[in-house]
């Protein structure tokens, strides 16, 4: 199947991919129903990449929709010994117009669709008529009010929240007893999101802040990064961890080793919490990132890997099930019957109260995991994965309707 | 200071296996595949010692004896081959084809063909020793790893590691005649002695799932709970059946324990302690003691079968995976 995925397609609106699949396989299983063929939309908005100050590590144009292929592919392997097949339908906008124009058109094909957008357009997207009884997965936008006071009941979150990040990092900072924190944010609104996050964690976790200060810089940092940071880093009082929020990837590249004060890098920068990362390597991951490597010709990323996520929640559910129908799916992936595994070591399961996927979250620099959270110790009467993020008392979303 | 009564006491016990000697240890070999060494270490049962540690080719995983012991098959799969090892020499004779990424495989009773997990490749290779060939090809499930094959001979298993299915392979057509769900991230599978029974053990399920063969209708789940540990943790892996029909011994994976099963009642009756992430396990001839790989800690647990007991602990490889036994001359 992964061949068959081809390299890297071309990138135009409304391609049609089909998930080719052969039914070779003489006798069923004699557990399972009737043929059930199911179609999942892929929906990106497209948003050119902010400039960033060095010209390495461009990001994939095809970031997101590669891990939603290979999990495609892998439901269509598996779904070709029990008569079900699955098909992926790939639609991208570069307006805000198009993009929840295309969206409606995908909904009237399938009611599972996997969302790469900004929170405010999901929300668009959530809140129109054709998609009251659809079920979106969000692979792109980290904000935690998705899963709080801005949470909709038709939205799944594959995507770590910004609160399940840090607080990776700051269990990870509690382990090693760097408990002061200094933080350098972008003035990006998402590096500030990501700043109050680590802030909100920090809190949480009972770590100090000695000091924050924002990048304002415009210089090139490639030329003068060695003069600039020590100066930049030279008044915040002694620490133990200067964590960055850049979550472009902009200006953070240029603090390691720059910094006033011999001190390790964390953040977006230097030991990286992320939901994914190629350094990713134990629990059996080396497989899928060289399943992903074939097919994309290029590492598996975060995005990719909640793509991924997405397609294979839905295979697991449709092949436990043996149904398609969006509501009995909805059921059953919030039920505890659901779980699937992610090469974290754990089975992932939805969060009954927001429907965010736990996840373990590792933490890696770029040759390596330096240590995966849940950090051993830190414990929870439900799941210890819940020490990562919006526990259902610090969550303010309803629209689940769960109660505890 | 625990760590040196804990090493202390194994050593005492140690010393008491050795003066016990081949009498109750059945004697022979262990062998030990070491997957991020690219070596084998050999362990002598009667004195519990490491006596050979021999290069082989890269990531090697699954390993077996030839029926007869005289020849050792070992999956190197980062080599994408299965390499042909005399065991008296360490000298590897020839390489057979594999196909890509082989993991695990097993040995058909006709003790002639070779039936390869291709991890990377959704496919279950098939290969006659004494041609070198590879005589069929089957489509699997994503990342297909445990694979069994009926005392009969008649069926092939692969598990799916993706998929979380078990694939019911007739060895006659080559062909894959049904296939079972199990729980998420399937890892080894066996029959039980008279070809009754299935067993498939789940990672990340937790679970493992025992079917009737001539239904193949799943007629137990065994579940396993340890005090302490949290379920996430207990990840059954390798596990091997005791051929009095009464005891299946489990790895645990990162619970760092071995569970024992009653065949009758399917239901743990007790846990082992050994080392870091339990993987694999072999029994020497006569059953009376079992060698447990533990990855992360380097090293193999000796369980006194009788007694259930950790008996020695001793250092291997890096990443240690599977184990095999061969008689002593």
């Amino acid at each position: 199947m992964n061949k068959l995925c081809g390299r890297a397609l071309p990138r135009v609106l409304f391609v049609l991919f089909t998930a080719a699949i052969s039914v070779f396989c003489g006798t069923k299983s004699h557990a399972q129903t009737a043929d059930i063929h199911v179609t999942i939309g892929y929906l990106e908005r497209i948003v050119p990449p902010p400039p960033v100050l060095s010209n390495l590590d461009p990001v994939p144009e095809d970031e997101g929709i590669q891990g939603a292929r290979l999990g495609v592919a892998d439901n269509a392997t598996t779904g070709k010994f029990l008569g079900q097949k699955f098909e992926l339908v790939e639609a991208s906008a570069e307006s805000d117009d198009a993009f929840l124009a295309a969206g409606a058109g995908l909904l009237g094909q399938t009611p599972f669709l996997i969302v790469d957008a900004p929170a405010e357009l999901l929300l668009a997207l959530s809140r129109l008529p054709e998609a009251e009884h659809a079920i979106l997965f969000n692979i792109s936008a980290a904000d935690t009010s998705l899963r709080s006071e801005s949470c909709s009941a038709n939205i799944l979150h594959t995507i770590p929240s910004r609160a399940m990040l840090a607080d990776a990092l700051s269990q990870f900072a509690v382990k090693k007893r760097w408990t002061r924190w200094a933080i350098i944010s972008g003035d990006r609104p998402s590096d500030q999101l990501f700043a109050e996050a680590l802030r909100n964690s920090a809190m949480k976790f009972r770590l100090e802040l000695v000091g924050e200060k924002t990048w304002k810089f415009d210089a090139d940092m490639r030329r003068s990064a060695g003069s600039e940071v020590p100066l930049f880093t030279q008044d915040f009082p002694d620490h133990d961890l200067l964590v960055v929020a850049d979550e472009a990837n902009d200006f953070g590249r240029y603090v390691p080793y720059n910094t006033w004060l011999p001190r390790p890098v964390g953040g977006s920068e230097g030991i990286t919490p992320s939901g994914w990362s190629a350094s990713v390597e134990e629990f059996g991951a080396a497989q899928l990132q060289s399943r992903f490597r074939e097919m994309a010709s290029r590492g598996m990323r975060a995005v990719d890997y909640v793509g991924w996520l997405a397609a294979r929640a839905i295979g697991e559910a449709v092949t436990r099930t043996g149904n398609a129908d969006a509501g009995a799916l909805r059921d059953y992936l919030l039920s505890d019957e659901f779980q699937l595994a992610g090469f974290k070591g754990r089975p992932l399961t939805f969060r009954k109260w927001n429907g965010q996927m736990r996840q373990p979250i590792p933490l890696t620099h770029p040759h390596a995991v330096v240590l995966q959270a849940p950090v051993e110790g830190f414990l929870h009467r439900r799941n210890e994965l819940d020490t990562l993020g919006l526990d259902y008392r610090e969550s303010g979303c309803s629209a689940f309707g769960y109660r505890e | 200071m625990t760590r040196h009564i804990v090493v202390g006491l194994g050593l005492l016990l140690a010393a008491s296996v050795t003066s016990a000697g081949s009498a109750w240890a059945g004697g022979g070999e262990v062998w030990v595949s070491n997957e991020k060494d690219d070596t084998v270490s050999v362990i002598d049962v009667d004195t519990l010692e490491v006596t050979r540690t021999i290069e082989v080719g890269e990531r090697p995983r699954g390993i077996t004896f030839s029926n007869d012991h005289s020849i050792l098959y070992l999956c190197a799969s980062d080599s994408d081959a299965v390499q042909v090892i005399d065991p008296d020499s360490g000298k590897i004779l020839h390489n057979l084809p594999s196909g890509e990424d082989p993991e695990q495989f097993i040995l058909h009773p006709d003790n002639r063909h070779l039936y390869i997990a291709n991890e990377d490749d959704a496919i279950t290779t098939v290969v006659d020793v004494e041609t070198r060939k590879v005589i069929s090809q089957i489509d699997v499930g994503v990342e297909p790893e445990g694979m069994a094959v009926s005392p009969d001979g008649k069926i092939v298993i692969t598990t799916s590691e993706t998929t979380n299915m078990a694939h019911w392979i007739d060895t006659v057509s080559q062909k894959i005649f049904a296939n079972t769900l199990v729980d998420q991230r399937p890892r080894h599978a066996e029959f039980t002695g008279d070809g009754k029974e299935l067993w498939v053990s789940t990672e990340i399920g937790g679970t493992i799932s025992v079917f009737d063969v001539a239904s193949r209708a799943e007629k137990a789940k065994i579940r396993f709970e340890i005090t302490g540990i949290h379920p996430d943790r207990i990840q059954p892996v390798g596990f091997k059946m005791t051929d009095d029909e009464r005891y299946v011994f489990v790895a645990l994976g990162p619970a760092n324990q071995v569970a024992v099963v009653d065949r009758e009642t399917y239901q743990p009756i007790d846990y082992i302690q050994v080392g870091r992430r339990a993987w694999h396990m072999a029994f020497t001839g006569d059953q009376k003691l079992l060698f447990v790989t533990n990855g992360v800690s380097g090293d193999v647990t000796v369980i006194d079968v009788e007694s259930q007991k950790p008996v020695k602990t001793i250092k291997v490889g890096r990443f240690p995976w599977g184990a095999t036994w061969r008689p002593g001359k």
